[in-house]
């Protein structure tokens, strides 16, 4: 992989040449993942433990007429099968979603979608559970479904969701946001207008390991042990303490290793409860763990936006305003992780890095019969959707004005002078230097060579195509006043206790799946107390060690957690310099600190390293008032704003003419993620970003027929890149720290997948410009590459 | 994880052995090679044989023999020694542009000629290629060996003349002086099955006419190759106009449907598109092919 390390001075280091936490170290957990020592959900057995399975509906809408358990309870390895009708005995046949609807745990009215649970055994192994499953007897009256979202408010759609009293049609929310008369007013005025509709369709996150639970209930001192596969376990455990009933000192929840997660793990399944339920009934421990097609058919979604995107500018290419109406399809149940004043997660980002006079949007929100969930995938609560709205408004608009998409974004850009800047839908940015990540982007990619290329290309009939992106995101919620998920502030907590002999344990509440937190965190710590990160463990993932937060996702692991472990290293690096000065019998305040050690101003040869001043705590030392006896200290950050990572990226790609097909040819990727604590963690996400980027532009889509039945039930049907569709990524970076965050850090986890779509999208339809397209929607696989060539672009299906 | 429904397995240690389990086992038993293709289909339980018969002991079915104007080629052959065999890629260029497009490395490592011929997908890419080349296919079984034409080989989608209680032994390639074969494929990613594939073979006379010519397609509804445009070429020098005359009549004769792959008219345009290139390609190599 090619990596240009610009010019970019780190000016929150202090020190161009070394980053923080002493920068590209190699990541502290993968010796055990490299050596197959990780210890992932399926690992774990327990003494005793039973195996539970799903049985899932066929069909998209239906009654349930009768569920017969007969013969499965007669399979001689059977426990239980418990079903709907069990469930609500205990109250528990529906459950809260993360966004203020109910979800069935098992169906006991009506199937809402294909791949919904109807039943679950326990068994003693996974084979007799699975076989099981074929001997539960159901009925069903099979519905007409609702699958097109556009048909979701027909007068004649059917009902969904009878099972809320009141309800008679399929529509959850409307929602807007902007002036749109200010708005309505600049389009009437603006010399030039484009519109386009944009679809972003149903994709999956996908993660290699799929979901699931080990649920050990303690009948006799009522304790639930849950292990899962979560993101957030902090947030689980509270949640199951509500619904439960379970008091909460009594549910430890463990999310162990994970095998990615992108936002597939952030809510709570059904899975995971009937877990639960299987170990009290049993009263052994139970383990559950989908297969890949339930993974697929059943778990959060992503996406599923139906956007009409309007763009305004002068005939000079000023850009003035943007105004969208977005039908937003949520499958059966309203199961949206997000913060639950953000109906349409914020999406209202959609203004970009564009300095605008009026912006305006409306979202409708409905139910369709198919699996629910959203914002899963790695989208930074809809980020995604609005940066590839507005990119490929922008290139559309360029199109029509015949100038360059990078002239004209360059021409558009918010300037430095202007952060903190007020966006038209209510975001603060906090800091932000556009034109030179555009400028490296286009020197590294040899923009005008590349173009100088293109006019040969065409000439001769070959389709070469070059797609700018410029994205701007809001991570890292979030200032607790404005963003909760049902309740519960967006804070994070860290606790850092520094042992006798120097040595540091750092514990935080957020959960890794690959994002490299024990090395990210311990480097933050390294920093700010001067010792080395291998000297610094991270514990995270054990409601039992760890504070209390609300988990990763939406990139918010950096900027929030990240913050409180700045913040808590630095309330010990304080405390430290009180015990150092009884040490050294000398006032607190004739004491400076250089990195790992407090001394004594003008007498450099007089001071305590931070090893010293730990033992010392811990020691005899008589310490002064009000500090007690250790060197360690907890903080819950709650971040005055969300960060605003951006990035420029250019990608390159050649179009076979006689089969539509797409190679990416070349992709190069400049981020802004403010800080950068270890660039090959940073490399490594948007390496990872990137290639999510290609599956979405290239070939992934979740399909149904018009019988509600997923078409992309397997790894065969529902692809994801592979290294032989991904170039060479060649990455760069500018560093704009963030003025809010302690040590300056963005975030960059959801960056490239954010910002790489409409690089490719823009590419592809940049190279069939000779065929007069102007937009096609992903997935942009042959077939639909070619119907676009014919004049005939298809949305997704 | 994937679980299949329960089923027994023995290991064969001869052909001998091999069809005997078949006999012993009946109709619900299943030989197993490679396993990608019986595999899958178990894990999603769409099939469900009480039986498998493990034959990746017969070594005896791992050759790749050049005898006369014969290649020999035994069902166990990996797709990867099919693919690193300078015979195979000197005298049969098709199967090498072919090998290179089948699944991955991970599965060209295991899975094999006879266990592709055999699941008889129909966007089976050896089967075209054996279609266009015209193999033989041996097939062994309780009363002895026989030997099989393609077309008598394959009998629509997942069936094919060898009898539940036989095993394919070897497929047979005919050795041509002055021919040259291509395939080409467009799919959606790597390892996915075909949206359209197309092979093309052709002999040439002396005078650089061509003489012979096999065209076939996969995925996209057709059966074994195509006559009507075989007879077009044959007895012509290979020009441009006349591979695209070809091609129409290739892209007429086949019949592909929808799915997510593609539309028919996108599939239609490939078989067309596709035949012309193969047919460019083939014919370009027969006419650098040396005699014999």
């Amino acid at each position: 992989m090619t990596t240009t390390q610009e010019h970019a001075p780190n000016p929150a280091a202090g020190d161009p040449s070394r980053p923080i936490g002493y920068g590209r170290i190699q990541r502290k957990e993968d010796p055990r993942f490299v050596r197959g020592k990780g210890n992932y959900l399926d690992d774990i057995v327990l003494p005793g433990m039973l195996h539970g399975a799903v049985l899932r509906a066929p069909v998209a809408h239906a009654r349930l007429v009768s569920i017969d358990t007969t013969e499965a309870l007669a399979h001689p390895k059977v426990l239980a099968v418990i079903t709907g009708k069990d469930l609500q005995a205990l109250n528990l046949a529906w459950a809260p979603t993360l966004s203020a609807d109910v979800q069935a745990v098992l169906v006991t009215d009506k199937v809402r979608f294909q791949g919904q649970e109807v039943a679950f055994v326990v068994a003693e192994d996974r084979y007799a559970a699975r076989d099981a499953l074929e001997l539960i007897d159901v009925e069903y009256d099979v519905l007409p479904p609702v699958i097109d979202a556009r048909r979701a408010l027909d007068p004649d759609a059917p009902v969904i969701r009878d099972d809320i009293e009141g309800r008679t049609d399929n529509r959850i929310f409307d929602w807007e946001i902007g002036d749109a008369a200010e708005t309505e007013a600049v389009f009437a005025a603006a010399d030039v207008v484009v519109s386009q509709e944009v679809v972003y369709p149903r994709v999956h996150p996908a993660p290699m390991e799929t979901c699931g639970a080990v649920a050990d209930f303690d009948p006799v001192d009522g304790r639930l042990t849950l292990y899962e596969t979560t993101q957030a376990p902090h947030a689980h455990r509270t949640l199951y303490a509500m619904v439960a009933g379970i008091p909460e000192h009594k549910i430890r929840v463990v999310s162990p290793d994970i095998g990615g997660g992108f936002g597939n793990k952030v809510g709570i399944y059904p899975g995971y409860v009937l877990a639960v339920v299987g170990s009290i009934v049993t009263g052994r421990p139970v383990k559950w763990v989908e297969d890949r097609s339930e993974n697929l058919m059943s778990t959060s979604f992503a996406r599923d936006y139906i956007m009409q995107g309007e763009i305004a500018a002068t005939k000079e290419g000023r850009i003035l305003a943007v105004r969208t109406s977005v039908l937003a399809d949520h499958g059966a149940f309203n199961a949206t992780a997000q913060p639950s004043k953000n109906p349409a997660g914020f999406f209202s980002i959609f203004t970009g890095s564009y300095d605008l006079k009026a912006a305006y949007c409306k979202v409708t929100g409905v139910y369709t019969n198919k699996a629910p969930g959203g914002v899963a995938y790695a989208c930074s609560f809809r980020v995604t959707e609005a940066v590839y709205l507005v990119e490929r408004m922008v290139d559309i608009l360029a199109r029509k004005l015949e100038m360059d998409p990078a002239e004209l974004r360059l021409k558009n850009f918010i300037k430095p002078e202007q952060f903190p800047y007020a966006n038209k839908t209510g975001w603060i940015y906090d800091s932000g230097n556009y034109e030179p990540a555009m400028r490296l982007s286009m020197q590294m990619a040899g923009y005008d060579e590349l173009r100088r290329e293109q006019l040969e290309k065409r000439e001769r009939g070959e389709l070469m195509g070059i797609g700018v992106s410029f994205f701007t995101e809001t991570v890292g919620a979030g200032p607790r006043k404005h963003f909760d998920i049902v309740g519960l502030g967006m804070a994070d907590g860290a606790e850092l206790r520094v042992h006798p002999t120097g040595k540091a344990v750092v514990r935080i509440s957020v959960q890794t799946q690959g994002q490299g937190h024990e090395t990210t965190f311990a480097q933050i710590v390294a920093e700010e107390l001067g010792i080395p990160p291998e000297s610094i463990d991270v514990v995270h993932g054990d409601t039992d060690q760890t504070p209390f937060g609300l988990g990763t996702y939406g990139s918010r692991s950096t900027p929030v957690s990240g913050g409180a472990v700045a913040l808590v290293a630095r309330k010990v690096r304080e405390k430290a310099k009180f015990i150092a000065a009884a040490m050294l019998e000398a006032r607190p305040e004739d004491l400076e600190w250089e990195k790992g050690r407090w001394f004594v101003k003008g007498d450099p040869g007089v001071g305590k390293t931070i090893a010293e001043i730990a033992l010392g705590a811990h020691g005899t030392v008589a310490l002064p008032e009000g500090i007690d006896g250790n060197l360690d200290a907890e903080v819950t950050y709650d971040p005055p704003n969300l960060t605003f990572p951006f990035g420029a990226y250019i990608c390159v790609v050649d179009v076979d003419a006689g089969t539509g097909a797409v190679k990416v040819r070349r992709f190069i990727a400049v981020d802004d993620c403010g800080t950068r604590i270890n660039p090959m963690i940073i490399e490594g996400q948007v390496h990872g970003g990137l290639t999510d980027g290609v599956g979405m532009a290239l070939m992934e889509i979740i399909a149904f027929d018009e019988d509600g039945n997923c078409l992309s039930g397997s790894f065969m049907d529902y692809l994801i890149p592979t290294a032989m569709e991904v170039p060479d990524w060649e990455t760069g970076y500018t560093v704009t720290p963030s003025p809010h965050h302690p040590i300056g850090a963005k975030g960059i986890g959801e960056s490239a997948t954010v910002g790489s779509p409409p690089a490719i999208v823009n590419a592809i339809v940049d190279a069939l410009a000779p065929y007069g397209v102007t937009h096609m929607d992903m997935p942009c696989t042959p077939a639909r590459v070619w119907e676009a060539m014919q004049g005939r672009p298809r949305p997704p299906v | 994880m994937q679980i299949p429904a329960a089923f027994d397995y023995e290991r064969a240690s001869d052909v001998a052995n091999a069809l005997a389990l078949l006999e012993r086992h009946g109709p619900e038993s299943r030989v197993i090679a490679g396993g990608h293709s019986l595999l899958p289909m178990m894990k999603l339980r769409l099939a469900r044989p009480d039986w498998l018969i493990d034959i990746n002991d017969l070594t005896e079915l791992d050759f790749i023999l050049r005898e006369g104007d014969q290649l020999r080629v035994g069902a166990l052959t990996r797709h990867t020694a099919l693919l690193e065999s300078t015979d195979v890629a000197g005298l049969f260029p098709i199967i090498s542009d072919a090998e290179r497009v089948i699944a991955d490395p991970v599965v060209r490592n295991r899975g094999t000629i006879g266990g592709s011929l055999c699941q008889a997908d129909p966007a089976e890419d050896l089967s075209t290629v054996c279609d266009v080349l015209r193999a033989h296919a041996v097939i062994r079984g309780p009363s002895g060996e026989r030997i099989v034409s393609m077309s008598d080989f394959h009998r629509g989608p997942y069936e094919t003349a060898v009898a539940q209680n036989e095993l394919l032994y070897e497929i047979r390639f005919t050795i041509r002086p002055r021919s040259g074969s291509a395939y080409e494929k467009v799919e959606r990613r790597v390892g996915d099955w075909a949206v359209v594939a197309a092979g093309a073979a052709v002999t040439l006379s002396a005078d650089g006419t061509v003489e012979e010519a096999a065209i076939g397609l996969t995925a996209a509804g057709l059966d074994g190759t195509v006559p009507e445009a075989e007879a077009v070429l044959r007895g012509r020098q290979p020009h441009e106009d006349l591979f695209v005359e070809a091609a129409r009549i290739a892209a007429a004769a086949c019949d592909p449907v929808a799915d997510q792959r593609g539309p028919v008219d996108y599939k239609r345009h490939l078989a067309d598109e596709l035949t012309r290139r193969v047919l460019r390609r083939a014919c370009a190599r027969a006419a650098g092919a040396q005699e014999g």
